[in-house]
């Protein structure tokens, strides 16, 4: 009992509390009904789909068996978790004279049944919408897109095309870690006496930036052949115009990286130079052997980020005639007048970057774990 | 002549004036504290004695040497006055050994055996040198602030400027550093020492110090400033500190 005017303060008025019990039953027979019609949605979907494939033989039956696979579990769990809602709804409904506690308990089961429902809900009408847009005008957005044919006789020139594209974004990596340290370095140069170097780094990840990077490609590539600079005069060919992007494509990814490399440095906190310096460790010193290394660590995340970026920007190359996987996609398009080696070329850069991009994630989880840890 | 001296020494961050004129002298082998409130400038007037902060007026000589301003070679003072953090600043990306080696190695030039044996006999005193290959993650605060103690003595310093070092640690695990502390003072270390441990302060010191508002308002013995205080601010601080069962 709290005393009159201490800090407790009695309450005025008395607060009621109201301890409910919540079956949900309205909710679980809704959620019912709308899985067992999404179900019957999807189905009708996925059976137009199969009307547009322009696969004949074995394929066709595979499709068919897929298909219906697919159909036939979408109605069964939705359906099952539907029922699984409505049961532990009636359970709950039961129970309120006998146990009260058990019966919150089921009508909380209940309300994780809807959620299921809901979300496996979402997810059918998604891929019903594609399934419907694919079969579309009779099949004819499908045979755009998934033209057998097409793929097929694409598929040689599409390894060909993109091993230049992995060796553009292989060759470009290596150079935008180094050149991206150096501008970030240049960019956090210190004292009164760095400010023109700080100015200069500054400016050119500012412009680079800025600039879309197709332009800058124009440039450089276009420019630099037009005129003769060198060393890339003494290059022929194919070699010349591989070089000459691969640098291109550097040097806009540079200043990208560069801000990555900056971020991860002034994250170090302040103390860690304080320390090193505190030890007779000079500025160079104090950057080489304690700063950067914790600072790589750091960003190696959002560093894959912007790989996962310039993996995908050497398409861009095919704006001044490399052959790269793009370029080649285009040729066979504009011959069969079909969209579908695009959409193969589109899928070999997928392949790529979906495990670089789980392997960042998985590393941002693990440093996050390590943080937790610590 | 000292051999640590202070005279004039200001320091403001904007317009906060942190410190108002420091004077201080310690001689070789004395081990002087300086207690004071928070924000009275305790830690300002350590980083200044180590250079990580310019001061804004007066002079700091260390043995004679001048020890700020522009006629000063920076890295060769910061080899002969050692500085430990209350938030341990050990380099988390390298072990044990590595942390303390760094410095002899790259600024000393010892080879890597030559840092390594010294570092394992320095490790074997506190009682770590089993956690010479492990991450400072593995180790507790105590022993992390222990290590960087060491790490600043392998630098083999003339003067030790130790800032609050057990106040980011658990009561239990203070002992265990100040232990090291109190050995460091018999065997003659000159040591300066921002601290609120009170009773370890009157223990170990030969002077002590108290700061206020960027001046030191009263010096003396510790039995005398922690028994007959004689400025009306150091009562009140002591009184306080006293009420909060700190002494």
């Amino acid at each position: 009992m709290a005393l009159a005017g201490g800090i407790v303060e009695t309450a005025v008025p008395p607060i009621q509390r109201v301890h409910r019990i919540r079956t949900h039953l309205g909710l679980s027979i809704a959620s019912l009904l709308a899985g067992l019609a999404v179900a019957a949605v999807t189905a009708v979907a996925l059976d137009r789909f199969y009307d547009s494939l322009g696969v004949a033989g074995t394929a066709r039956t595979v499709w068919a068996i897929g298909l219906t696979a697919l159909a036939a579990t979408v109605t069964v769990v939705l359906a099952a978790c539907g029922s699984m809602a409505v049961a532990r709804s009636v359970r709950a409904a039961r129970l309120i004279p006998e146990d009260r506690v058990a019966a919150r308990a089921s009508g909380a089961a209940a309300k994780d049944w809807q959620w299921y429902v809901a979300g496996l809900s979402v997810t059918a009408l998604v891929v019903a919408f594609f399934a419907f847009f694919l079969s579309a005008n009779d099949g004819a957005v499908r045979d755009q897109y998934l033209n057998w044919d097409a793929i097929d006789e694409f598929l040689p020139f599409l390894w060909k095309g993109f091993w230049l594209n992995i060796k553009v974004f292989v060759v470009a990596e290596a150079l935008v870690l180094v050149w991206g340290l150096v501008l970030a370095l240049a960019r956090i140069f210190p004292g009164k006496a760095g400010r023109p170097v700080r100015f200069l780094a500054v400016a050119y990840i500012d412009l680079l930036r800025g600039f879309p990077a197709i332009i800058t490609i124009y440039l450089i590539v276009l420019g630099f052949q037009a005129g003769d600079v060198p060393p890339f005069d003494q290059l022929q060919g194919g070699t010349k115009l591989f070089w000459l992007s691969t640098t291109a494509l550097a040097l806009v990814y540079g200043a990208y990286v560069a801000e990555v490399y900056r971020a991860g440095l002034e994250s170090i906190h302040w103390s860690q130079t304080a320390a090193a310096r505190s030890l007779g460790l000079s500025y160079g010193q104090t950057m080489r052997y304690v700063i950067t290394p914790q600072a790589v660590r750091r960003i190696i995340p959002p560093l894959l980020n912007d790989f996962i970026g310039l993996q995908k920007d050497t398409a861009l190359l095919s704006v001044i005639g490399l052959l790269e996987v793009l370029n080649r996609a285009r040729l066979t398009s504009n011959k069969l007048f079909n969209l579908s080696p695009n959409l193969a070329a589109g899928v070999a850069f997928v392949l790529v970057t979906i495990p670089l991009a789980r392997f960042t994630d998985w590393l941002v989880a693990r440093q996050a774990r390590a943080r937790a840890g610590g | 002549m000292a051999f640590l001296e202070l005279d004039g020494v200001y320091k403001q961050f904007g317009a906060n004036h942190v410190l108002r004129g420091v004077d201080l002298h310690v001689d070789e082998h004395d081990v002087v504290c300086l207690i004071g409130p928070s924000g009275c400038g305790k830690s300002t007037l350590l980083r200044c004695i180590n250079a990580l902060e310019e001061i804004d007026g007066g002079t700091i000589r260390i043995d004679g040497e001048q020890a700020s301003g522009r006629g000063v070679d920076l890295d060769g003072l910061r080899q002969e006055v050692g500085i430990v953090f209350q938030s341990f600043n050990l380099f988390p990306h390298m072990t044990v050994l590595q942390n303390v080696t760094l410095a002899p190695r790259k600024v000393l030039g010892l080879t890597r055996k030559q840092a390594d044996d010294r570092a394992l006999t320095l490790l074997a005193r506190i009682g770590l040198d089993a956690k010479a290959r492990d991450y400072p993650d593995r180790l507790s605060g105590g022993q992390q602030q222990r290590v960087a103690i060491v790490r600043a003595l392998a630098m083999h310093p003339r003067l030790l400027l130790l800032d609050e070092i057990t106040s980011a640690l658990d009561p239990e695990l203070v002992s265990e550093v100040l232990n090291i502390v109190r050995e460091l003072a018999d065997e003659g270390m000159t040591m300066l020492l921002a601290t609120h441990e009170m009773s370890f302060a009157r223990e170990v010191s030969s002077k002590v110090c108290f700061l206020d508002e960027g001046v030191i308002c009263e010096e003396g013995p510790p039995d005398q400033i922690f028994g007959d205080p004689r400025n009306d601010r150091t009562r009140i601080f002591l009184k306080r500190i006293i009420e909060a069962g700190r002494l």
